[in-house]
């Protein structure tokens, strides 16, 4: 028997859900138009107004918004609300320049946390359990909006925030923890330690988790599931739109549910920016229809994904998206950070090597490899062992500031990484995460 | 009293070797000593020729990493404790050893040690005082 946290919106009938997404868009756009005056600018070079969107039908006609447009009005461009009106911000991970900084007013917050809850009652959660939040606390949107979702529910929470494993299963054993919420690998690190330890899931309770903030399969599902003996569920979302509760997975397991009263969903052709048929793969845009202080219109996620309508089991009606099967852009997450390989194309040539570089990416033991083959320069050679180790090192710190992990660096031969016509390969990934 | 040392980067990977000794081997430099450094991805391959400038625009050409390094060139007595000797005073005098490595010569009793120290200067007038002889650039080449 499935439990809701709001049945009324989790199962309403798509005429109710359409009319009120109609509702709320058109007064979304009111309010955007009149207060963030960058999405102004850029409706009016499209000829657009509010008067021009009556309902979700005509969300096609609005411009887009990308990260680019993020940067470009960092801090405060994209605010819609008096400053005296937002009680906290929450930012991604990345480099300075490309940190987006998201506000939240109170109200903003209720409903970010409304929308964890429903995901944590998805996978059974009641006032009963105690949850336990491993992602990490601070800007990060992880911990807080798990913690907000675990409180509203009534769950016993435990901040615990990531790392410190050994600590993590203490408590997990000794106050019984029901419910783990943290990144899939970080899930996978903690079964491991546990085998470590000499420990089975008899010893613990974890019935589910609630994973996500990275790409991760089915396989790595099963092995989650196995090593710490609970169902595991997926779970989306991004600083930009708010962060994870976005969608959340049913006990269905088989996509997850948008929750689409506060965000709009559509699939276009990363290419051509058209709105594509539900059912398509395409890039995943999303529009905030309810959000006070930081209110997108038609953001795009750059992840690659299907929508689907068919009958879900758990009889909720929200839309359903397919795991993301991809990025249209080349950002990459790598241990739950995301890396664009511009970042550390910058660092390279700041450090005086060639701009020449081959990212290999892969998964061992259910943690991600993140290495990086350089090229060395006539700048950098020495002949003894001692100076290249040296500078060797500073490169790898520079990498660690602006991505926040650690990466392996190899130096190789000048020009021995192949020089490709036009876009250059970069990056391989051996995760088949997809 | 320095002699050039060539020294190139070379990838810990099958076949890199071989393709520097070839390219010096084509141009006909003749290497008089060498020794290699190796770490987990990489080596230095430190050459003592008889003609390091062309060895360098040579591999240069080539794209590799390669550069000239002053070295000293000391002449040891080859019986024990002759290396002993040279290495107590430069103890003595608080000269550093970043690296060194040996050959023989193929006519006299002579073993050669190349020497790369933290001082060039501090090292050379200690061992001269102590009558050691230094190789010029020009012995090597004509060795």
């Amino acid at each position: 028997m499935a439990n809701y946290w709001n049945k009324e919106i989790e199962c309403m009938s798509r005429e109710d859900m359409k009319k009120l997404q109609d509702e709320r868009l058109v007064a979304q756009v009111k309010h955007v138009y009149e207060n963030v005056p960058y999405y102004k600018n850029l409706m009016d070079k499209k000829g657009v107004t509010p008067d021009d969107i009556k309902s979700t039908d005509d969300l096609h006609k609005l411009p887009f918004l990308t990260k680019a447009d993020l940067r470009d009005a960092y801090p405060y461009g994209l605010l819609a609300k008096p400053l005296s009106d937002c009680v906290r911000i929450q930012s991604t991970s990345g480099t300075t320049g490309k940190r987006v900084v998201a506000f939240y007013t109170q109200n903003d917050i209720d409903l970010w946390e409304d929308c964890c809850a429903r995901a944590i009652v998805a996978v059974g959660g009641t006032n009963e359990d105690v949850c336990q939040v491993c992602y990490g606390y601070g800007l990060f949107t992880g911990g807080p909006g798990l913690n907000g979702g675990s409180h509203k529910v009534g769950c016993l929470t435990l901040p615990m925030s990531s790392g410190n494993t050994d600590r993590q299963i203490q408590f997990m054993r000794d106050l019984g923890s029901t419910i783990i919420c943290c990144t899939p690998s970080y899930a996978a690190y903690i079964g491991e330690t546990l085998k470590e330890m000499g420990l089975t899931p008899d010893d613990i309770k974890l019935k589910a988790g609630i994973f996500g903030a990275e790409p991760w399969t089915e396989e790595m599902r099963r092995e989650i599931e196995k090593l710490l003996g609970l169902k595991a569920y997926d779970i989306y979302g991004l600083t930009e739109t708010s962060g994870p509760g976005v969608a959340f997975e049913c006990e269905e397991q088989t996509g997850m549910h948008i929750n689409e009263d506060h965000f709009f969903a559509e699939i276009i052709d990363p290419e051509t920016g058209e709105v594509l048929p539900e059912g398509s793969k395409g890039e995943l845009v999303f529009t905030s229809l309810t959000k006070e202080a930081f209110p997108l219109l038609r953001y795009r996620t750059r992840d690659i994904c299907v929508l689907s309508r068919e009958k879900c089991s758990c009889g909720r009606t929200l839309i359903k998206m397919s795991k993301p099967m991809g990025r249209s852009d080349d950002m990459m997450i790598i241990r739950g950070v995301n890396v664009f390989p511009s970042q550390i194309e910058t660092v390279l040539i700041g450090q005086g090597y060639a701009p020449n570089y081959l990212i290999e990416v892969d998964r061992v033991n259910n943690v991600d490899t993140f290495d990086i083959n350089v090229e060395m320069s006539e700048e950098q050679f020495s002949d003894t062992v001692k100076e290249i180790q040296k500078k060797e090192s500073e490169l790898v710190e520079a990498i660690k500031t602006v991505l926040g992990i650690n990466p392996k660096v190899h130096l190789v031969q000048p020009k021995s990484i192949a020089r490709s016509e036009g876009k250059a390969v970069r990056v391989i990934d051996k995760r088949k995460l997809h | 009293m320095f002699i050039k040392q060539l020294s190139v980067f070379v990838e810990n990977k099958p076949g890199r070797l071989t393709e520097v000794t070839r390219i010096l081997g084509e141009a006909g430099v003749d290497i008089r000593a060498l020794s290699i450094a190796d770490t987990r991805d990489f080596g230095i391959l430190r050459l003592i020729v008889n003609d390091p400038d062309k060895a360098l625009a040579i591999l240069k050409e080539k794209s590799y990493s390669v550069t000239l390094t002053n070295v000293i060139a000391v002449g040891i007595n080859d019986t024990p404790g002759g290396l002993n000797k040279a290495m107590e005073i430069l103890y003595a005098n608080n000269i550093s050893v970043e690296y060194m490595y040996a050959f023989i010569s193929k006519t006299d009793d002579i073993a050669y040690v190349i020497l790369r120290v933290d001082s060039n200067e501090k090292a050379i007038s200690a061992l001269e005082e102590n009558n050691f002889s230094l190789l010029t650039s020009k012995d090597i080449y004509e060795m």
